[in-house]
């Protein structure tokens, strides 16, 4: 046998990434492509805006990137900026924590006990394709503040994919894993804490991923319906009040911090679970 | 047989039985085994896929509950597993979220060894197979013979009384294979341990052990009993012995009638087998 480790390519799990390319000339040609495709599109955008091109799409409502650019250098050096934008990731990471840490233990407990399964899931499921949105009129009825039904309406975006992807987790722990670990000793806590929790983690971690994206799209909704702060306001006082620029400022920050958010939940899932990654730790 | 100096790792199966589904429609798996593995010894099981041999693996660790019967190891009845009767599987035995160390580490972490301790007992073990310099790589980094000599080392470090393996070498090539029947029998001659071994091939089965039985399709029962009664140790060179190919044929007689009645049984449709299994 040769002593090399041999990196077997299994289709592994789904979280795991693909090998980098190596950066060479043709990475470099391949940056070069997608800045200039960007600078193609900003370009296509401000000339359709200038000419006030009317051909289904009305461009002459649609501010031009360069106003847009003014615009967004004006909101983020305003005093409100930091309002909007704290407000807004307040509720987020208060929605999004409570969804996680309701979820992933629900979840692992769905799956390991058929009682629980039984009791819990019939309830949930028939709660499940009610979209956080359709939520929206009574949370505000549920809640004293509309603060409250805001961080509310984003547990729910967040809750059930996460929810979803730990029992699919969990429950596709291989048998023999968990009969192996038996067979070395390990009691019922120690088969939790050392083979499901860890076994379950790269489909939490997706599902964290997925339930920070949906998060975000009921934050935004339901700041246009009842909010009085955030960017989802920010988007929508901006049409009534006729700003039309800053409409796309906040389409652009809602993009940008939802893009960043998902980034590090995935971000964290790596540097926790250093054996999807290719390489590892092992040196 | 092996110069053990504990005579532990005796097993006694007695009417094992086992069933799934209910008295009418169930699917008989395993029928009427009584069987008895002495200390140290390595016992081989032939049989087709599918005949309940694995079953029957996971009966004697203990997370499959027999329907009828029981078992016994040192005289112990069987109701769970437990470190004392180490498993290895064919593939996906180690935990791939856990360094190759950890993977060693674990059975002594179960029984609380502490760190420093547990790790220079993994460290020693690790040396023993060859695998020193790997003991920091995840599993998915490892070829597949350096995966099951992980596991082997893994199950080992518990110094467990019976090893169970379920066709540990299936999945690898044929050098590989080899490669790794050395060192198991290298191993079994360091530990002592009782060795049941479960395999399709033939050739495995009298390379490696004292004895062999043969299993019929399904509903598995114990058809044949064969001593193996080639010399040890055991090197690739006595395959080719006259002792060696006496044995073969003698445990080809028994195998090939049960393979083919298995193919035919399976060509035919699931509703005979079904059919088939209760006469």
């Amino acid at each position: 046998m040769s002593a090399q480790p041999i990196a077997i390519n299994k289709t592994r799990d789904t979280n795991a990434r693909p090998e980098r390319r190596p950066r060479g000339r043709g990475s470099l040609f391949r940056l070069v492509h997608r800045g200039a495709s960007l600078a193609l599109f900003i370009g296509l955008w401000q000339i359709a805006c200038q000419a006030k091109l009317h051909f289904l799409i009305n461009f002459g409502n649609v501010p031009g990137p360069v106003a847009v650019a003014g615009a967004f250098i004006e909101f983020v050096q305003s005093p409100d900026a930091a309002r909007h934008i704290g407000a807004s990731l307040i509720r987020i990471f208060s929605g999004f924590g409570i969804g996680a840490i309701l979820a992933v233990p629900i979840g692992i407990w769905i799956a390991r006990s058929r009682a629980v399964e039984d009791t819990l899931l019939t309830s949930l499921e028939i709660l499940r394709p009610i979209p956080a949105v359709a939520w929206i009129p009574l949370s505000i009825l549920m809640f004293a503040t509309a603060e409250q039904s805001i961080i509310y309406i984003c547990f729910i975006g967040a809750f059930y994919p996460i929810l979803l992807s730990t029992i699919h987790g969990v429950k596709g722990i291989d048998r023999r894993l968990l009969n192996a670990a038996q067979s070395l000793g390990a009691g019922r806590w120690e088969i939790f804490w050392e083979v499901i929790l860890p076994g379950a983690f790269p489909s939490i971690v997706t599902g964290l991923s997925i339930g920070m994206g949906t998060c975000w799209f009921s934050l935004i909704t339901a700041e246009m319906m009842a909010g009085q702060f955030g960017i989802g306001y920010l988007t929508w006082e901006s049409y009534t009040l006729q700003n039309y620029p800053q409409i796309v400022v906040g389409m652009v920050l809602i993009g940008l911090l939802g893009m960043l958010s998902s980034l590090m939940v995935r971000k964290l899932g790596s540097v926790l679970m250093p054996w999807t990654r290719r390489g590892g730790t092992a040196g | 047989m092996t110069s053990s100096t504990f005579p532990r790792g005796a097993i006694r199966i007695r009417n094992a039985n086992l069933s799934f589904g209910s008295d009418a429609t169930g699917i008989d798996i395993l029928q009427n085994i009584s069987l008895d593995v002495l200390p140290g010894e390595f016992l081989a099981i032939l049989g087709p896929s599918g005949c309940g041999k694995s079953t029957l693996l996971g009966a004697i660790a203990g997370f499959i509950r027999l329907t009828r019967g029981e078992i016994f190891v040192d005289l112990k009845l069987v109701q769970k597993p437990d470190a004392d009767r180490g498993i290895v599987f064919q593939d996906h035995n180690l935990f791939p979220w856990k360094t190759v160390i950890a993977n060693v580490e674990f059975g002594l972490k179960m029984r609380g060894v502490i760190k420093a301790e547990r790790r220079q007992i993994a460290k020693e073990i690790l040396a023993r197979i060859g695998l020193s310099e790997f003991w920091r790589h995840y599993p998915c980094e490892l070829s597949g013979g350096m995966q099951q000599r992980v596991n082997l080392a893994r199950v080992l470090v518990n110094r467990p009384e019976v090893l169970l393996m379920d066709e540990p070498f299936g999945a690898l090539d044929a050098q590989t294979r080899l490669q790794m029947q050395e060192m198991l029998l290298g191993l079994w001659e360091e530990y002592g341990m009782t060795v049941v071994f479960v395999t399709h091939d033939v050739d495995e089965a009298i390379l490696l052990s004292d004895r062999v039985l043969i299993m019929s399709r399904r509903p598995g029962r114990i058809t044949a009993e064969i001593p193996v009664s080639v010399g040890r140790p055991r090197t690739l060179e006595l395959t080719t012995s006259a002792e060696f190919q006496r044995v073969k044929r003698e445990c080809l007689e028994y195998v090939r009638p049960e393979t083919d009645r298995a193919a035919v049984v399976q060509n035919t449709g699931r509703a005979s087998v079904v059919i088939q299994a209760k006469i």
